[in-house]
């Protein structure tokens, strides 16, 4: 049993108030009394809000017994909007059946940390909503024991009941609840013992799940309103590039068309949020009543543009990132190193060295981005699809010149995040719009207006080193990144701590390509070059590959060199046995081809093994095992769905998908160009398997993604007798067909 | 403009457009019917996926010109209850992750098992191929696909 505090400060976490009608609202805070520990990570993926107890979210029992959860965070298809309530209802000791789950508008009053990012949404929420439950489910019982005149400590309770042994009284939460909501807060309640748990760790379908299959209106996209025209842009063809002349005359004309004119996003007197990353300020409008209309209009449209910054190309960039691996680093200060790795190198029996690349990725959510706006004198609503609401009110506010009480956010289900929808400059462009225009419009971009304003994952180059004694033992190793506009190098990360002599440095170059997060940042790349590079130094070493991981592990937990290692080697080497053991690893398999990888990140464990059979020169995957420690795993059955689509992910952008600049421009800009893994490309089969440690859960939305490119590269490397450097591994390379 | 009666999930609805509006647009704008999904407007998605007389069309590429008096069917009107095995089976397998490919998809495998009752991994795979699911959900898609085909069959 835990107890657990609802104070802070002398300040409740908790507010109670009685439901018009009969009943009880508990309001409470997600992220009470649970700020995370502070690993760089997590400091990184999460902009903390400035006040942490605000009561927040919503529980409400009506009379029925019918329990209503607000889920507050952005649901982005990671599944929070089932994942969440259930940890609520679990400790409340209710049915899954009797909750209904509503998605909560942005309320900063309320709410705390209503983002979606950094896989952080069931990690940061896990002891507030444990303690929400725990709490009504202790007023009610309160309340029933004053009832009976009974101590409260004979109350036990089960789906939604209190009952009383000793007297078998027995009543339903719904019935209790308007008693309960006259109970003062207790100071502190009791948590549930993991191993009683009813409803987290039971897999449980997505609460929206029959709604998506039968097409209701749930995305940002099919938001409508009476009396709502469609906007939609036109942004400079190349990064470097403004507008110079318009001619709308024509377009103007076109039926339909209410409007067009230009609008600048973000003047410079407006103060803008880390997620106003945009490249194009100034943008052409294209106002009018119908989508189609709207589209035809500004096709017509007769625009010129001039260059006023860097034009790229992602040819040059790719040249000078190499020459930057071999420059000195940047900032020594973002360096790490441990013992001698010069001596190392220099007594080195055998030195290993390969540089690894990877292009600017698209995000290409299937919705593509889009806004609704209704702006008035005094008032504006926005509603869509945004992971950082709280953001995108500050800077509408600022851009509107409205008080920030005065803009109100709804959020939409998402088609989609992967980072995109943190950078909210669309929100910001439909609210400029409509203020402007002076009517409610929904802002949506085509495909190409989304593929080619993106907010890139950045192209990462980096080079690692390994020292071989003569014994061939590792005893220096050496990783060096770059990128525009960031290097992928986490200094402290794996192999960093199983080594004594090693140094990580970096040195990256800008860009005016605007680039961000994009599912699990920096991740989707170096844990294909870090476990791509280890496989090559085991075969060096004459090791196996897991085994070779598993020595360096061991000596991390023995005597680990350097105290600011970010990762757990003991659950590290965990995952890695687990998928050793499953996928009878060692076990030769005619006509299969296998590869391993593992990596950690977003405070998750996974370890994979990719098992590829040639049909003629074509590669088939036929199965990927894998194994996860996330802590107690809330809802399986989400959990599943999460790491096979991460699985599914990585390996389609490891092997076809790639953006390219030439003169600034992009040289994707739909589906026809840009590649993304299809049907049958898919791997046949997906196994996966959880590590049961009990430990508190931590997010699923990235984890399964970043080494899966590895295992399949080494795999890939089995099969072809050729290794992989550089993605995406079809196009670049002829190896596969 | 001109005017169309186009028979929309068994009703019969008049719509004043220009010929060349794609039905994707049509149904989204003007018949209110937003459970198909714009992706990619080039036919490369196939998240706007519906029937014309049973058969998958990439809504976004068909003028409405083109319809004539041929039945359309959305998502929406695929069942009348939301209980098409397609649809129960994708509830079962827990489908969809932000499920905005979903309607497409699912609207593409009915066509599928109309003309395929028992289709093999390999129909599956060369049907579906122009589905794209950028969360990746394949596996489950092909798991209820078959389940649909079984409970159908
Ligand atoms: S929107 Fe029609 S195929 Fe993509
Ligand atoms: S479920 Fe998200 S695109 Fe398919």
């Amino acid at each position: 049993m835990t107890l657990i505090k609802t104070k802070h400060n002398r300040r409740s976490f908790l507010k109670v108030s009685s439901l018009a009608g009969g009943g009880m609202v508990l309001g409470f805070s997600w992220l009470a009394g649970c700020k995370p520990e502070g690993t760089a990570e997590a400091v990184e993926a999460i902009i903390m809000p400035d006040n942490w107890y605000d009561v927040n979210a919503f529980l409400k029992i009506g009379n029925n017994g019918v329990v209503t959860i607000m889920s507050p965070n952005p649901e982005i298809g990671q599944n929070v909007k089932t994942a969440m309530p259930m940890i609520v209802a679990e400790e409340l000791d209710v049915d899954w059946k009797n909750v209904i789950v509503e998605q909560a508008g942005l309320n900063t009053e309320s709410f705390s940390r209503q983002l979606a990012g950094g896989s952080q949404s069931i990690r940061q929420g896990w002891k507030s909503l444990r303690m929400a439950g725990a709490t009504a489910r202790r007023m009610l019982m309160e309340a029933a024991a004053k009832e009976w005149e009974v101590d409260v400590a004979e109350l036990t309770t089960a789906s939604g009941v209190i009952t009383h042994e000793g007297s078998g009284r027995s009543i339903g939460y719904g019935e209790i609840a308007s008693s309960a909501a006259g109970i003062e807060v207790p100071e502190e309640v009791e948590l549930k013992d993991p191993k009683d748990f009813k409803i987290i760790g039971v897999p449980t379908k997505n609460v929206d799940g029959k709604k998506i299959a039968t097409g209701q209106p749930l995305f940002g996209l099919d938001y409508q309103q009476e009396g709502m025209l469609i906007a939609m842009i036109e942004h400079p063809p190349a990064f470097g590039m403004t507008l110079k002349s318009m001619d709308a005359e024509a377009a103007k004309a076109m039926p339909g068309i209410v409007d067009i004119f230009t609008i600048d996003t973000y003047p410079e007197d407006v103060e803008k949020q880390w997620s106003d990353t945009s490249a194009f300020s100034e943008l052409v409008a294209i106002v009018g009543n119908t989508t189609w209309e709207v589209l035809k209009a500004k096709k017509a449209l007769k625009l010129e543009w001039e260059g006023k910054d860097a034009i790229e190309n992602t040819s040059t960039i790719d040249q000078e990132l190499e020459k930057r691996l071999l420059a000195a680093a940047d900032d020594p200060a973002r360096s790490r190193k441990d013992g001698d790795p010069e001596a190392a190198f220099r007594d080195a029996a055998q030195v290993i060295e390969r540089t690894y690349s990877g292009p600017f990725l698209a995000h290409n959510t299937m919705e593509p981005m889009n806004f609704f706006a209704h702006v008035t004198a005094d008032h504006a609503e926005l509603v869509g699809p945004i992971q950082t609401p709280e953001f995108m009110r500050k800077t509408a506010a600022a851009r509107l010149g409205l008080p920030e009480e005065k803009v109100s956010i709804m959020m939409t289900r998402m088609g989609g995040g992967f980072g995109r929808r943190l950078y909210g400059h669309f929100g910001i462009e439909a609210a400029a719009i409509s203020q402007k225009i002076n009517a409610p419009v929904k802002l949506i971009y085509t495909r190409e207006d989304d593929m080619t304003q993106g907010t890139y994952r950045p192209t990462y180059k980096v080079t690692y080193r390994a020292a071989l004694d003569a014994d061939n033992n590792l005893i220096g190793f050496h990783v060096k990144g770059t990128g525009a506009p960031e290097s992928p190098v986490f200094n402290n990360r794996f192999p960093a701590g199983t080594v004594d002599n090693y140094l990580a440095e970096n040195n990256s170059r800008e860009s005016n390509i605007s680039t961000g997060a994009w599912r699990a940042p920096r991740s989707n790349f170096i844990a294909f070059a870090e476990q791509s590079f280890l496989d090559e130094v085991a075969e060096a070493a004459g090791k196996d590959p897991i085994d070779f991981r598993l020595g360096l592990f061991d000596r991390a937990i023995s005597d680990p060199v350097g105290d600011s290692n970010d990762y757990d080697p003991e659950r590290y080497a965990g995952v890695l046995k687990l998928v050793k053991e499953k996928a009878g690893w060692g076990q030769d398999k005619p006509g299969v081809h296998r590869g391993v990888s593992a990596y950690f990140c977003h405070n998750s464990y996974v370890a994979q093994v990719v098992d590829v059979v040639m049909e003629g020169d074509k590669p088939k995957i036929e199965k990927v095992w894998c194994a996860v420690d996330c802590g107690i795993v809330v809802n399986p059955e989400g959990a599943l769905n999460q790491i096979e689509g991460g699985i599914v992910d990585g390996i389609g952008h490891a092997l076809y998908s790639n953006m390219t600049f030439k003169d600034g421009k992009p040289e994707q800009n739909n589906f026809d160009k840009y590649r993304l893994i299809r049907h049958s490309e898919a791997p046949k089969e997906i196994e996966v398997f959880f590590v049961e440690n009990g430990v508190d859960p931590t997010g699923l939305g990235e984890p399964s993604l970043p080494p899966v490119a590895a295992a399949l590269a080494n795999a890939l490397a089995r099969a072809t007798g050729e290794r992989l450097y550089s993605q995406p591994f079809v196009g670049t390379q002829q190896v596969l067909g | 403009m001109a005017i169309y009666n186009l028979k929309i999930n068994g009703k019969t609805q008049e719509i004043d457009v220009a010929p060349d509006t794609p039905v994707l647009w049509v149904l989204r704008d003007h018949a209110k019917l937003t459970g198909t999904k714009y992706g990619c407007g080039i036919g490369q998605c196939g998240a706007c996926t519906i029937h014309i007389d049973g058969t998958a069309m990439r809504s976004c590429s068909l003028p409405v010109s083109s319809v004539g008096d041929k039945a359309i069917t959305t998502i929406e009107g695929l069942s009348e209850a939301g209980d098409h095995p397609l649809q129960e089976a994708w509830v079962e397998h827990d489908v969809p992750q932000c499920g905005y490919c979903q309607a497409g998809q699912i609207m593409n495998a009915a066509s599928l098992l109309k003309n395929n009752p028992s289709p093999s991994d390999a129909d599956i795979d060369a049907a579906m191929n122009g589905n794209i699911c950028r969360c990746g959900t394949y596996l489950r898609i092909k798991s209820a696909i078959k389940t649909a085909s079984q409970k159908m069959g």
